[in-house]
């Protein structure tokens, strides 16, 4: 789509004037961001009501979150789509029902309004897939070098319903971990997108929106203790955080984690640990061992879970490990590590 | 010390500067196989090599890759007719 | 993966641990009396622990941890001298990711990349080759550093620059090799050693016979070992063998990749790149003779200690390790690391005061990431 043929924007990037506050603003909200967003109310706030609300006992879930990301836009997604994802998912994975979404851009100079054109296209399909509307924004505009392309922020707004209660604090010892699919793809496809290690691959991000899912493994397995968005620093880091608020130890298998070749072969060469990789769409969830199966059926009932897998479950802390709560891993050996959380980031190594 | 991985010579990419594109589980990456070309570099297109920095180190040699293979495979049958051998003792105890 | 996955088989690796405990137990190694195998490199060590292999073999076997990890040995000065060439106007500094994070004596090159020096993580010399290119107003310099491994393909690297003629590229080289600390090891009369695992990747380069004198003059055996788990395994077998029938030799349990003789390209690139150093400085372990590698006269052009005047070869700047450190007894097997009165103390992952901390590679820090020292202290 050309930028050119829109309303009166006529330019081909971002200027420092489209961040101005007058004219060529106005072109640029009405260009790029109505069209997919819907119109402004017209007021400086967005006006809301949901019956869900009302409900006795509901509660409001609020989140909020910075999308950077290099490539702007990679093979599975952009910084659009990872931008709703994301806070929806952050949402979803506490039992809310995403309703509200804002969006706030801050965009460099020279930033190509074809490209922000179809950052905001890939927003709106993704929040009416997943039944979110962008009710309200902001945008604006640094000079070149102050920013990278362009940054999103979204906050969420979802209802939980009152009869849920997620919450790590909840997990017991014997309860069941299970993740909804492969790890790592969204790491390892964004390393290889990059180009700077020069590895090509048919790798795809994951980046999807979990709501829908909660929602059928939710129905099917209603004491499900707690669950996750496993996203930077990977698997490891979900589990590490929740083996800390549940202060129990928690113990994975090695041999049931579904990992694609191509991630284990980008692992092996950049001599990285696929724990560690950073996901955009995979749900870790905590179920009553009682429940594990039909939470398992239920998440390979939908096309985000087709690869789900149960990899572990809870153990007593004094099990896991007599001072702190922590993750160990079963290896394919028998073998038994422990899977700690990154010092920093992960780096490629050759040693 | 020193990551090196098996990866499988698919194609020539710049035989004048001896570079080959290779693949690793499905990820490919150009490496440099100055230290493996016996011969005409296509020749070495479908072999097995020991990659490391971006340079095919080694030609695996899969005739001695079998055969270490063959002796763990022949110790784990012994050990597994071992440990059946052990259980149908113990079901003799009891 | 092929060529890796089937040499990661359970059945097989119950079978050699079997074997591993019979042979420890006929030779009468205990856990109060142990048989002492160095795994010289730090790749072993990271596989050691990423299978658990130290918590499943026979107590009355243990492995000694040891200096072939060259981030770890890696002199706090020659950071400093990193981010000294990175400083300079024009530079584009080059290094592969394990050195990102080794604390210099005041910078890291992370933090000096923060502060607004031009460092970039390459995976390969022939991408620091590649940015030579795309970037002739600049230079480019390369860190070399690593054992024979890699020597090579820096140094194919820079006869591809010679014959291009690209000016702007240049290498900091710090490449070390792997028999000199052994022999000085081995030399040092407080060494428990019984055997050693050679490393695999060295030797598909030096091949087998840069380690006789370890049999022939130390009466000690060595297996090359591959790096899958039933690869160290059967290695450990192997020297176990070696100790029940009285023999000290050098074998190759890696044959699918090690030629006897090594590589002959690799190892001619390396003659004709490289000389010896005099002595060269390790961290932990001090001066150990001919250690090191610097480049040719010929190749001085693109030498970078040459080209800007900063590096071992201009000046020796020693640095002294932090008080108690114990990371020289550890990297000899004298203690282990959890003996340390630093570990897990003043010295962490996060924070890291001694070389065998620095890296994941190095035994401090393989020991608390994958837990060894705390399951055990349970």
């Amino acid at each position: 789509m050309n930028a050119i043929a829109f309303g009166a924007l006529r330019d081909s990037h971002v200027t420092l004037s489209h961040g101005g506050g007058g004219k060529a603003m106005a072109d640029l909200i009405e260009t790029v961001f109505f069209p997919a967003f819907g119109p402004s109310s017209g007021e400086d706030q967005a006006r809301l009501t949901a019956d869900a609300l009302c409900e006795p006992g509901a509660r409001l879930a609020l989140t909020t979150d910075s999308f950077v990301v290099t490539p702007l836009e990679f093979p599975g997604g952009d910084i659009g789509k990872l931008a709703v994802c994301g806070t929806v998912n952050d949402l979803a994975v506490g039992g809310a029902r995403p309703l509200w979404l804002s969006a706030a851009f801050i965009l460099e100079e020279g930033c190509e309004i074809a490209l922000l054109q179809r950052v905001v296209a890939s927003m709106a399909r993704e929040a009416a897939l997943a039944g979110v509307r962008i009710v309200t924004g902001d945008t604006k505009v640094v000079g070149r070098g102050s920013a990278d392309g362009l940054f999103v922020t979204t906050s969420g707004v979802g209802v939980i319903p009152a009869e849920r209660d997620l919450a790590a604090a909840r997990i017991r010892p014997g309860d069941v971990v299970l993740v909804n699919g492969v790890l790592g793809d969204h790491g390892a496809a964004i390393l290889a997108a990059r180009g700077d290690l020069a590895l090509s691959t048919d790798l795809v991000s994951d980046c999807q929106g979990l709501g829908h899912l909660m929602e059928t493994v939710l129905a099917a397995a209603p004491g499900t203790r707690a669950a996750r968005d496993a996203t930077r620093g990977g698997l490891a880091a979900a589990l590490n955080e929740m083996a800390l608020a549940a202060g129990c130890g928690i113990e994975i298998s090695e041999e049931a984690l579904p990992l694609r070749p191509e991630v284990r072969g980008v692992c092996e060469i950049l001599g990285l640990d696929p724990l560690y990789l950073a996901n955009e769409g995979t749900l870790v969830l905590f179920v009553p061992e009682a429940e594990a199966e039909a939470a398992l059926t239920a998440m390979r009932s939908r096309p985000e879970g087709q690869g789900a897998a149960i990899i572990g479950r809870a153990v007593a802390a004094s099990e896991g490990g007599a001072h702190t709560a922590r993750v160990q891993m079963v290896t394919s050996f028998g073998g038994r590590r422990i899977v700690d959380r990154l010092v920093g980031e992960q780096l490629p190594r050759i040693c | 010390m020193c990551l090196g991985i098996p990866g499988r010579i698919i194609a020539m990419t710049d035989p004048a500067r001896m570079m080959a594109m290779a693949e690793v589980s499905g990820v490919r990456r150009e490496v440099n196989i100055a230290c493996v070309a016996e011969g005409p570099p296509e020749g070495l297109i479908g072999r097995w090599v020991l990659i490391h920095v971006g340079f095919a180190m080694s030609l695996i040699d899969e005739d001695e890759a079998a055969r270490t293979l063959a002796a763990l495979h022949e110790l784990g049958e012994a050990q597994e007719a071992l440990e059946q051998m052990a259980e149908a003792d113990r079901e003799m105890a009891r | 993966m092929k060529f890796a996955s089937e040499f990661r088989d359970p059945k097989a690796a119950r079978a050699l641990l079997a074997a591993i405990a019979r042979r420890a137990e006929q030779i009468g190694a205990s856990r109060e009396k142990p048989v002492h195998i160095m795994e010289i490199c730090g790749g072993h060590t990271h596989s050691i622990f990423r299978y658990g292999l130290d918590k499943l073999v026979h107590e009355g076997v243990e492995f000694i941890h040891g200096p072939g990890c060259p981030v770890c040995v890696l002199p706090r000065a020659r950071i400093d001298e990193c981010i000294e060439i990175a400083r300079r106007p024009g530079v584009i500094f080059t290094t592969f990711g394990d050195a990102m994070r080794v604390p210099g004596r005041s910078q890291s090159l992370l933090q000096a990349r923060a502060a607004g020096a031009d460092i970039r993580m390459v995976y390969s010399p022939l991408d620091a080759l590649a940015l030579a290119r795309k970037y002739p107003e600049r230079d480019v310099v390369f860190f070399g550093l690593g054992f024979e491994t890699t020597t090579p393909s820096t140094a194919l690297a820079i006869q591809q620059a010679a014959r291009e003629g690209l000016g702007n590229f240049s290498v900091f080289c710090n490449h070390i090799t792997v028999p000199e600390p052994i022999h000085a090891l081995l030399k040092d009369p407080h060494m428990v050693l019984d055997g050693f695992i050679g490393p695999g990747h060295v030797s598909m380069v030096i091949g087998v016979h840069p380690y006789d004198f370890i049999a022939r003059d130390f009466q000690k055996p060595l297996v090359v070992a591959g790096f899958e788990p039933t690869d160290l395994l059967q290695s450990v077998l192997m020297v176990l063998d070696q100790i029940a029938e009285g023999r000290a030799e050098v074998e190759n349990q890696y044959a699918r990749v090690v030629p006897e003789e090594g590589n002959p390209v690799s190892l001619a690139a390396i003659a004709d790149v490289y000389e010896r150093r005099p002595s060269f400085e390790w961290r932990g372990l001090g001066e150990i003779d001919a250690s090191g590698l610097r480049i040719r006269p010929k190749y001085a052009a693109f030498d970078a200690e040459e080209k800007f005047g900063i590096g071992y070869a201009v000046a020796r700047n020693p640095a002294p390790e932090p008080e108690g450190c114990a990371c020289g007894a550890v990297m000899t097997g004298r203690v282990k690391p959890t003996a340390c009165p630093h570990f897990g103390k003043g010295c962490t992952p996060e924070m890291p005061l001694g070389a065998l901390m620095v890296s994941s590679e190095g035994a401090c820090a393989a020991y608390w990431q994958y837990g060894g020292a705390r399951v055990a202290a349970e």
